[in-house]
This record gives C-alpha cells, structure tokens and sequence, in this order.
C-alpha cells in the first residue's frame, strides 16, 4: 500500500506569556517607541516558548486506521491541527497525498437561528463537500440522523442529542480519502455511537480509506484502529501495532499513587495525637491484569501511630472520583493506647466504575472528633475491561455494581 | 516514493511546511473554495433579520430614517445648499453607498473573530471570511437601490444613460470596503483595538465625507486632498450619475483615490495571507 501520510519532523512551538492571546496595540507601540530610543525589547524575557510538538516523523499508508495515543498535553490535538492546515508547523514537512478532510468537531459553522436542512448544506460546505455531493446524500444524512421531522425547525430548539447526531451525520457523510477524527465518539447515546463506530468502521475497510484518530477511548481504539502513535511531552515515543502500544500506555497514563510510606514518625502526616505511618492499595489483580478493572476487589491497608491513652478511636476511608465523594466508610472504634496499629478494609469488586479514584483516610475519637484526616492519599484508576457489550462509550455512573437480575422471568 | 499511486492520489499531493516571509494569494483554491464563499454570505444575510419582527425591512428602514431625519436637521433646520436637486436626494445618492461601506467594512472587519470557533477547527482559505462578509452587505445595497428608484419617481429624476456608470462607483465602494476590511479582519485577530476603532471611523468618516453635503462646498485649495477619500470619490460619482452633471466628480482626486484603494487592497491581501498562518494561535 502507498504512503499517504509522510511526517518528516515536524515541530510545532508556542510562546507563551504576554506575547499570546490579545495583546494591545499599545504594548507592540510602546515597543516600537522603546526601540526608537534604544530602549532593549522588554518582551525578550517574557518570550518564553515550549515545543507542543517536536520531532515527529511518521507514515501512514493507504487504509490504515491509526490512533494517536497519548495524555492530556501530549500534543495529539496540535498534530491533528497541523495536518488538518489549521495552523503550521515550525519546523518540518508533510506530504499529504489524497483529499483531507478534517473532523476536530462535530457541527463546525451550526447557526442556531437556521434549520437543521440549511445546517447541513452550510456544514457539507464548511467541510469540503460540494453542493451536488450534499444534494445526493441529503436523505441518507437526514435519515441517518434521524430529525426528518425537524428539519425545518431552528437548531436551537434541537435537544442536545439531536444537534450532536446531526452534526455527527453530515461529517459520517464526507467522502475523502483521508479523514482525520479527534474525540468525536465521545457524543451521542449508546445506540447512535455504535453506528457511529460502525460507519467509521466501514469507512475505512471497505472503502479503503485512510484515518487518522485521537481519542481517550481505549476499547474503541482496541476495536477501529490498525495501528497507534503514542505521543508524550510533544514527543512520539512509539509507533507500531496497536494492542502493545495501548498496553503501555496503560501502564505510563496512570497517577496512581498506590503506596504512602512514611519511617520517621515525626515527619508523618498527622499531628500530636496520630499519625499515619502508611497506606497502601492491594488490588486483586488477576494475571496478566496491571490495573484494577471494575470486577476487581480491592484491599486498603493502613498503619499509624496513636499517642492518645484510653482513646476510643476508628477509622474512616471516603473514596472520591472527579471531586465528588462516593461513599464513605467507618470501622467500629477500638480502644487504643499509645502505640502502632493497624488496619484493613475490602472494597468488593463489581462496586467502582472505571475512571480515577482517590483515597482519604481519616481517624476519629469517640465517633465525633476527628483527630486527623489524611486527605486524598492514594490515586488508582480503574480501568474498563469489558469485551461482551457493543457499546464503547463512557459507562454512566458513579459506581457500577453488579445487581441480580432475573430476566426473562 | 511508490509507483503503485493512482494518478488521482498523486494529482492531489498537499505539501504542508512552515511558510516565511510574504505569501501570496492562492486565487486556485479560492476557486474550489467558492461554494464556502457563497454559502457563507448566504448565512450571513439569513441569519442578520431572523427573529426579528419585521425582518428584511430593516435594510429599509435605516437608509429612510437616515435621509429623513438628516434631511430634516441639515436641509430644513441648518439650511444646508443642495444644488438644484431635493436635498434629501442628494443626502440618499450619498448615503446609499456611504451605508453599503460603513456597514460591509465594519463586518468585514469584525469576520475574522466572530468566525473563531471555525477558525480553529477547519481549513479553509480565510480570505473567504472577510470576503463573504463584504458579498453579503450587497443585499442590503441591492434593497436600498429599490428605494433609490422609488425616489427617482417620486422626485421626477430623468433617467439618463449615466446611470449605466452606477455600477462602476459601486465596485470601488466594494473594493474599498474589502480592501479595509482585508487589514482590519487580520489586524482584529492580534489586537482587539480594531473592535474599537472601526465604529469610530465610521463616524469621522461620515462627515470627512460628503454625505451631508456636497463636495463644491470645500474650499478649492483643499480640493485634491479632500477628494483623495475615495469614499468622497464613490458619492460624487452616484450623485453624478443620478443627478446630473453639476455633480462632476473631480477626477485628479477621484484617480488618486481610486489607486489609493488598490494599493490598500493589494497590500492587505498580502498582509492577510503572510499573517493567517497565526490566527488559529492567537484568535
């Protein structure tokens, strides 16, 4: 298969600082008049730059459904604005063989005041289909979509579902040779995404299309892509098959923080009362697993020092996820003297969702006073593991236990 | 780099680098462009009078306030001369292309940042932005020339050939609205200033140039730098054509206006193309 895609290191640098964003007038004449009398340039120390993107050489051939792997800050939207002709690049070249066309967003140039049918030909329009390609596929996206019987109404009274599936449409409706996605998947309800993926899906093996895609989403790009690009600090760090690269990433994305140790007993995080000498998470990992998935149970262990005598002491863990506290547990107190002890809680599996968890252990006397909270100790992340559902967006939910049901009945 | 390419693929081959230095404008991709331009203007003038309640009328209404109540203050109040014609003729033959320019210049130069959102998300050739917005003032103009006829009617104005020239002053308002916008739209992407000054030139603009009264009234030893406005070229010139020769643009002015214009258009295309490789950054 020929190349499509040639990436020759390229590199994308930004400035920071007062140089960007809406600078007045006034700054860059103030200049100018400085300069006039040999005043030296007062930006130069301000003109700090970082590189978003450095080095990155890849290919691409004809047909190959690549991701492009990496964490927030990686540089993965700033490739895809480059290649999209959104903004150049540094340093560098690309060679780009095939009509390109570019999907950073869904419903790019929506009017809310027009109707879903003016949208679609201004949208068709603004993505690089021709009036005559919009007029033929016109019911197919309509259809699609599923609005025929709001196409005629503003959409600003579309319910936030029916936009993103008509935007959605027009894009899935575009025919180029190369077709670069990023995030898009992250909108709809289940049905509609597994169309989505499916179109894409079709898109690229049956008609032999080219595309190039970012996304968080694992299990989809588990599913779609052919190859990966992982990408950190600006930088490509790999390039190849996709299982293997994923894995990886896997392994460096995470924050997780599954130890606290603490030897020096005065340095301990706590106070004159207690202090806590450590925590740690001990998931129940099965083999080959590196990272809790939402099955699998977890174990909280704890060890701190008491100098409190005759204190009824017990302790509590609250578990967080996105700011947002999911549940809260105590143990029955215990009697305690000065000394070291310790103790243990289960989370069950089948209990988190996937997602970023952290951990806050807090002791307390007699049920009412806290002594001390050691706030947000441990991070993990639970990671998605299902393979028997056809649905690859975000499970909702806070938690996701495992409930009896008893169906059909 | 492989000879198993089907000569479409390699027809389209895109080459992306860093560009440096002035860059010129790529009149071949404006042309497969030209459908975004079109559509572009066409949402512009559906969108301007939607959920309003007496909608397009609005073209209408601004130009008839205007001439009526200038006419009132300048032609009944302050007595200004208009020559031998009604003088709220000769206010509307200025303020028709007057309007056309402030309006088309003020949202050519304003394109570029309301159009951020797509800015940073699709290529397409930007010049299109600020160009689809002077397309879409025309409307507005072709409605204000309805009143214009019915004026014409109303005031007994012969018709005569002359007004086969209309056109001609109707392009350099055109060009000269895009030529500023050119700059603006680009420089308004940088520096938010331009949101500030434009509706300021606009009214210093009105009165620098002969909208409210005729161009014969400035004292001859101005006469050549007061006519390099080429704004006061464009309404001499539709005064002249609707009302007759005592209207007679003063034409060493009116050229040097004229080439003022394109040079402002030539250089601001340039400017534009050498600093849009920024807006997506910095918009």
């Amino acid at each position: 298969m020929p190349v499509v895609i040639s990436v020759r290191g390229v590199g994308k640098k930004y400035r920071l600082g007062a140089t960007l964003g809406n600078d007045t007038l006034r700054d860059h004449l103030a200049q100018a008049v400085g300069a006039l009398f040999g005043k030296k340039n007062q930006t130069e120390k301000a003109d700090e730059s970082f590189w978003a993107l450095k080095d990155v050489s890849f290919d691409v051939k004809q047909g190959e459904i690549v991701g492009v792997i990496g964490r927030n800050g990686a540089g993965k939207s700033t490739l895809l604005k480059i290649l999209s002709q959104i903004t150049e690049p540094t340093e560098g070249e690309i060679h780009i063989k095939g009509r390109m066309a570019s999907l950073l967003e869904v419903g790019t140039g929506f009017h809310p005041e027009l109707s879903g049918r003016e949208n679609i030909f201004l949208n068709g329009a603004i993505l690089g289909m021709s009036q005559t390609e919009i007029k033929k596929k016109f019911d197919e996206i309509v259809a699609f979509a599923e609005v025929e019987k709001f196409l005629d109404t503003p959409v600003k009274r579309y319910s936030s579902g029916m936009y993103v599936r008509l935007a959605f449409a027009v894009a899935a409706h575009l025919e180029p040779e190369i077709l670069v996605v990023d995030e898009v998947l992250a909108v709809g309800d289940a049905s509609f995404q597994k169309k989505c993926l499916g179109k894409m899906q079709d898109v690229a093996q049956r008609q032999g299309r080219t595309v190039l895609f970012v996304s968080h989403n694992m299990v989809a790009m588990k599913s779609l892509c052919t190859h990966a690009i992982l990408l950190e600090k600006g930088r490509m760090i790999e390039n190849g098959e996709v299982e293997p690269i994923i894995n990886s990433y896997l392994q460096k994305a995470s924050e997780n923080v599954w130890q606290r140790n603490f030897t020096n007993q005065a340095e301990a995080p706590g106070n004159e009362k207690v202090r806590f000498k450590s925590i740690c998470l001990v998931p129940d990992l099965k083999a080959g697993e590196t990272q809790p998935t939402p099955e699998t149970p977890l174990r909280v262990e704890c060890e701190f020092w008491n100098s409190l005598p005759d204190a009824s002491i017990n302790l509590s863990m609250s578990v967080e996820t996105r700011g947002e506290c999911v549940f809260v547990s105590a143990s029955t107190p215990a009697l305690l003297n000065p000394g070291q002890y310790a103790g243990v809680c289960q989370i069950p599996g089948n209990l988190l969702n996937d997602g970023v968890y952290t951990i806050s252990m807090q002791l307390t006397k007699d049920r009412s006073v806290p002594l001390f909270k050691f706030a947000d100790a441990l991070t993990f992340e639970v990671v998605e593991s299902r393979r028997d559902f056809h649905w690859h967006g975000k499970w909702r939910g806070v938690v996701r236990p495992n409930l009896e049901w008893q169906y059909p009945k | 780099m492989n000879t198993a390419e089907t000569p479409s693929i390699l027809a389209s081959e895109r080459v992306i680098r860093p560009r440096h230095g002035l860059v010129a404008v790529d009149f071949g991709e404006l042309w497969r462009y030209r459908e975004l331009f079109v559509f572009l203007a066409w949402r512009d003038i559906l969108v301007r009078y939607k959920q309003t309640y007496i909608g397009f009328a609005w073209a209408l209404l601004q130009p008839l306030m205007m001439t009526v109540v200038s006419t009132f203050v300048f032609g009944r109040i302050a007595k200004m001369p208009s020559g031998n014609v009604p003088y709220s003729m000769m206010i509307y033959t200025a303020l028709l292309p007057w309007l056309f320019f402030a309006n088309t210049m003020t949202r050519s130069s304003n394109s570029l940042v309301t159009s951020a959102n797509m800015i940073s998300k699709v290529y397409f050739p930007r010049l299109i932005i600020p160009a689809s917005a002077v397309l879409g003032g025309v409307v507005d103009f072709g409605v204000g020339l309805l009143i214009l006829a019915a004026m014409m009617m109303i005031f007994h104005i012969q018709v005569t050939l002359m007004l086969l020239l209309l056109p001609l002053f109707f392009l350099m308002a055109l060009l000269a609205a895009f030529s500023m916008g050119l700059w603006l739209s680009a420089l308004n992407v940088k520096y938010r200033d331009v949101g500030y000054l434009v509706p300021f030139m606009v009214q210093i603009g009105a009165y620098v140039s002969p909208v409210f009264y005729m161009t014969g009234m400035v004292p001859e030893k101005w006469r050549f730098w007061y006519t390099l406005n080429p704004l006061c070229g464009v309404i001499d010139g539709f005064r002249w054509c609707v009302l007759g020769p005592a209207f007679e643009p003063y034409w060493p002015g009116f050229f040097a206006g004229l080439t003022l214009v394109l040079v402002l258009l030539v250089t601001g295309a340039i400017h534009f193309r050498s600093t849009e490789k920024t807006f997506a950054d910095v918009i």
